[in-house]
């Protein structure tokens, strides 16, 4: 092949390059005709170097990694360009080929640790099946030496356990030890860590990074964070909508983004981006008065009293073990806070820090072991049936999946009306005009109203389950991780619409969330949680410009991207 | 895993109280004398009906029946039958004949139930797939009786490929149109479940996580979509051989088969209450242990489940 003439790079024009796409389209076959998820992508990786694609879901980013170990599924196929291997075209490859250079040639690190080990199998036959393959040694001693440089401690014990016996960083690291066990030349890690926690996303970013500089390995890395693609790639790859608008050194490109999209992501990149979205501020939490219907105004923001106190809430689950046995599991030990009327406090915390049962307590989901949730100088464990449910039309949630949260057998309109009907508000006509102005609220046209949650985006059903949280005019509103599964565009428009609809409407927040990024963007005070326990309290500048404990410290540093230096105008929007 | 083993026993213990007492219960209810019905068209014998009412207890109200009845059971004495036989020899008789037929059948449904499943799994959309999902839809469609008198005239009495019915020994070869017959249902679904499952497991990660690590098709689908995929297939097979012990009365009628089934459809047409009883119970207990026995194989399948910490 011819392909490394092409190369200008005076540096490397003696290299051939690793992996070089070109003009690459994969196409699906669907009910409708065939739909092209990757036109036009062309990206080059030379060896021992990482290279990053980057975009939100839906881009093709995956699509295009899976093309280059023939992983792509059933029904979809590359319909035009090469994808070249070490100069072999091995886009029209025959099967055969492909399982002679998976494993040994390309490896991959999948995204989600929770289910992309076999649950059947202990850890150790995945490893030993995978050298197996690639004629390797597949020894018991292999096998330990094998996950323990992927750093997993005591692998020799831990490879006769299962994948369910796994926490999922120490399945992230078996399945790195899995995909760098042969010893590739390329390692395609799609998301490698976005499933998990962000200190442990480091952690295992680090080791991956000291992994594949020591054996030269080269890396195509798919992520939706920009931050972490710029911290951890040499090259960044932008895609949208299937197609390559920008590429170039990381740095480069996030400090100079050409293309009108890659603008947009830098923007509006939590990871990046510093500051509280002003919008509340400068609107003016006054503004209030004259668009809060009857119900909210006879309460008056401007008095900046503390709404929800918490008072030594404790929470002991029973673990059952064994025959009539039980061991306690404190899930929330002694947190105290309070939130003030019209501010936005969040909760901070990696999973199982307690903060998601802190909210379902605050939601009366729950009940605490100990202590008080004294919502409006009332506390909430005292209340009968009836006030309970003068409670709830005070306080609503909106959760984390928009796709699991709303009825998929109720359109819009009935979804949004459903709390009116059960707090019986208003009659038929009072209520479709409510439902439409709600629909303004969350800038959704109104032909919403007829249509079911499966035609709809993400970011828009996580508007729909705005909006229904809106429709009873409820003064606090507890958000337990409300975007966290949204791209981080949307995810960045429904932050905006939260703020804006704060100062308009003079609601409190109760974030809960684990992404920090998302905190400082949102939030007036911080509360981080660790082991159930509340570490640290204060401001979110405070808290972020100088953290007082070394958990809180981690916790910030981790934020990949976090130690990237960036013009200010380019930081934010 | 033991105490949960014998926690698992002592539950038997209620179900064969209440499965006993429902079934006495039914029997005690059906309409007619069946002291009368023993003596067909002949005038009946006031003296000897009152005699044999007193021997089988029939002139006691229900309650004391029932208990003279697990008297007698806890005495390892289950009585006689209407002809006069002790049961428990006539159990000893048929029960080893319809569990020979269960587990032919059972065979039979798990194995080409596993293998067209698998292959159809893996060969979705195409034609093997679509021909073997119609013919599973129609065999579940036609009942058992319609299907096993088609192939009781189709292969044993005009193409002559096996006896259309069975002798009284019930060798395993007499048994072979029968269990098919038998099975022919269960089959179906196996077939039918198997497929669903493979397709979903195919799509799993894991699976394609194996393919990465460059394994051979075969060993990814033997070792990644095969076990996987018969975890809900084995659990459906366990809790059908209860079912088809039970359910073989309609198969033993068409091939005369001296089994359970036979036995029970005459015991009920002649209010035998003790017979129909004891041959109740023991289906009962065969399938709550049965139904155990799928449980333990469950937790070996699959490793997430264990039964005590």
């Amino acid at each position: 092949m011819s392909a490394s003439v092409e190369i200008q790079e005076a540096d490397d024009a003696v290299e051939r390059p690793l992996l070089e796409i070109k003009d690459l389209a994969i196409g699906f076959t669907t009910s409708n005709g065939e739909v092209n998820a990757v036109r036009n992508a062309h990206l080059t990786i030379m060896p021992g170097e990482t290279v990053a694609i980057v975009g939100e879901s839906g881009s093709g980013k995956s699509t295009t990694a899976l093309a280059a170990i023939g992983l792509l599924p059933g029904n979809g196929r590359v319909s035009a360009g090469q994808i070249l291997f070490d100069g072999e075209d091995i886009s029209g490859a025959s099967e055969k080929r492909m399982i002679e250079l998976r494993g040994n040639s390309i490896g991959m690190v999948p995204q989600d640790p929770m289910s992309n080990l076999n649950p059947v199998w202990k850890i150790g036959d995945q490893v030993r099946e995978t050298l197996k393959a690639n004629g390797l040694p597949s020894g018991p001693d292999d096998v330990a030496k094998v996950l323990s440089q992927a750093g997993l401690p005591d692998a020799a014990s831990r490879a006769k356990q299962y994948p369910h016996e796994f926490s999922g960083g120490m399945r992230q690291r078996a399945l790195i030890a899995i995909g760098l066990s042969c010893q590739p030349r390329l390692l395609i890690a799609d998301e490698p860590t976005s499933a998990l926690d962000v200190t442990v996303q480091r952690q295992i970013l680090d080791h991956l990074d000291k992994m594949t500089t020591e054996l030269g390995t080269a890396v195509l890395l798919i992520t939706h964070d920009l931050g972490l693609a710029a911290e951890r790639a040499d090259q960044v790859v932008v895609m949208y909508r299937g197609q390559v608008v920008e590429s170039g050194p990381s740095l480069e490109l996030l400090q100079n983004p050409q293309h009108p999209y890659t603008q947009r992501l830098v923007a509006s990149a939590p990871s990046l981006a510093s500051r509280r979205i002003q919008a509340a501020k400068e609107l003016g939490v006054e503004t209030d008065d004259m668009l809060a219907p009857t119900e909210t105004a006879v309460v008056k923001p401007s008095k900046a009293d503390e709404i929800l106190q918490i008072q030594n809430l404790k929470k002991v689950f029973k673990l059952r073990s064994g025959l009539g046995k039980s061991t306690d599991f404190t899930a929330v030990d002694d947190v105290s806070f309070s939130v003030k009327r019209g501010t936005t406090t969040a909760i901070v915390g990696e999973s199982g820090s307690g903060k998601s049962t802190v909210a379902q307590m605050v939601l009366n989901l729950q009940r605490p072991t100990s202590g008080k949730i004294i919502f409006d100088g009332v506390d909430t464990s005292t209340l009968n049936s009836k006030e309970l449910f003068a409670f709830r039309r005070r306080v609503q949630p909106i959760f984390q999946d928009p796709y699991g949260s709303l009825d998929p057998m109720y359109n819009i309109f009935r979804t949004i009306e459903e709390p009116l009907r059960t707090h019986k508000i208003g009659d038929k006509a009072s209520r479709e005009k409510k439902v439409r102005e709600l629909l303004d609220q969350v800038a959704l046209p109104q032909s919403t109203m007829q249509r079911y949650p499966n035609e709809l985006s993400g970011g828009q059903r996580q508007r729909v389950a705005i909006a229904r949280a809106l429709a009873l005019d409820p003064e606090v509103i507890i958000c337990d991780e409300a975007v966290s599964a949204l791209d981080v565009l949307v995810q960045a428009q429904v932050l905006n619409l939260l703020a804006e609809l704060q100062s308009r409407l003079g609601l409190t927040y109760l974030f809960i969330t684990h992404d920090l990024a998302v905190v400082r963007q949102i939030a007036d005070h911080v509360c981080v949680m660790e082991q159930g326990k509340l570490v640290e309290t204060g401001s979110t500048d405070d808290v972020f410009d100088a953290p007082q404990q070394d958990y809180t410290k981690a916790l910030l540093n981790a934020i990949p991207g976090a130690r990237l230096m960036l013009p200010p105008e380019v930081a934010v929007a | 895993m033991s105490t949960y083993i014998l926690r698992r026993f002592l539950q038997l213990i209620p179900v064969f109280l209440g499965a006993t007492l429902l079934v006495y219960f039914l029997v005690f209810s059906l309409p007619g004398d069946p002291i009368v019905a023993l003596f067909g068209d002949k005038p009946v014998n006031e003296a000897v009906a009152a005699k044999l009412r007193v021997q089988y207890h029939l002139d006691q109200p229900f309650w004391m029946q029932y208990l003279f009845y697990l008297q007698s059971i806890f005495t390892f004495d289950l009585g006689q039958d209407f002809s006069g036989r002790p049961i428990a020899t006539v159990l000893g008789e048929v029960f080893p004949v319809t569990a020979r037929l269960a587990i032919m059948a059972l065979i039979f449904e798990g194995v080409f139930g596993i293998v067209f499943g698998l292959i159809a799994g893996l060969r979705k959309g195409k034609f093997f797939d679509a021909t073997v999902l119609v013919a599973s839809l129609i065999v579940i469609g036609i009942p058992i009786f319609v299907l096993g008198f088609l192939l009781q005239f189709t292969i044993g009495v005009q193409l002559g490929w096996a006896k259309p019915t069975v002798s009284s020994a019930a060798t395993v070869q007499d048994l072979i149109l029968p269990a098919i017959v038998l099975g022919l249902g269960s089959f179906a679904y196996v077939l039918r479940l198997t497929r669903t499952s493979v397709i979903e497991n195919m799509n799993a990660d894991y699976v394609r996580t194996a393919t990465a690590k460059g394994l051979s098709r075969f060993r990814v689908v033997r070792v990644h979509i095969l076990r996987n995929s018969l975890i809900p297939v084995i659990t459906f097979l366990g809790a059908d051989l209860g079912a088809l012990m039970g359910g073989a009365i309609v198969t033993e009628g068409i091939f005369n088969i001296p089994g359970v089934g036979n036995r029970l459809y005459r015991a009920v047409l002649s209010g035998e209450g003790p017979t129909v009883v004891s041959i109740v119970t023991v289906l009962v207990l065969i399938y709550c242990l049965s139904n155990l026995l799928v449980d333990l194989l469950y937790a070996w399948l699959d490793p997430r489940i264990r039964y005590d910490n």
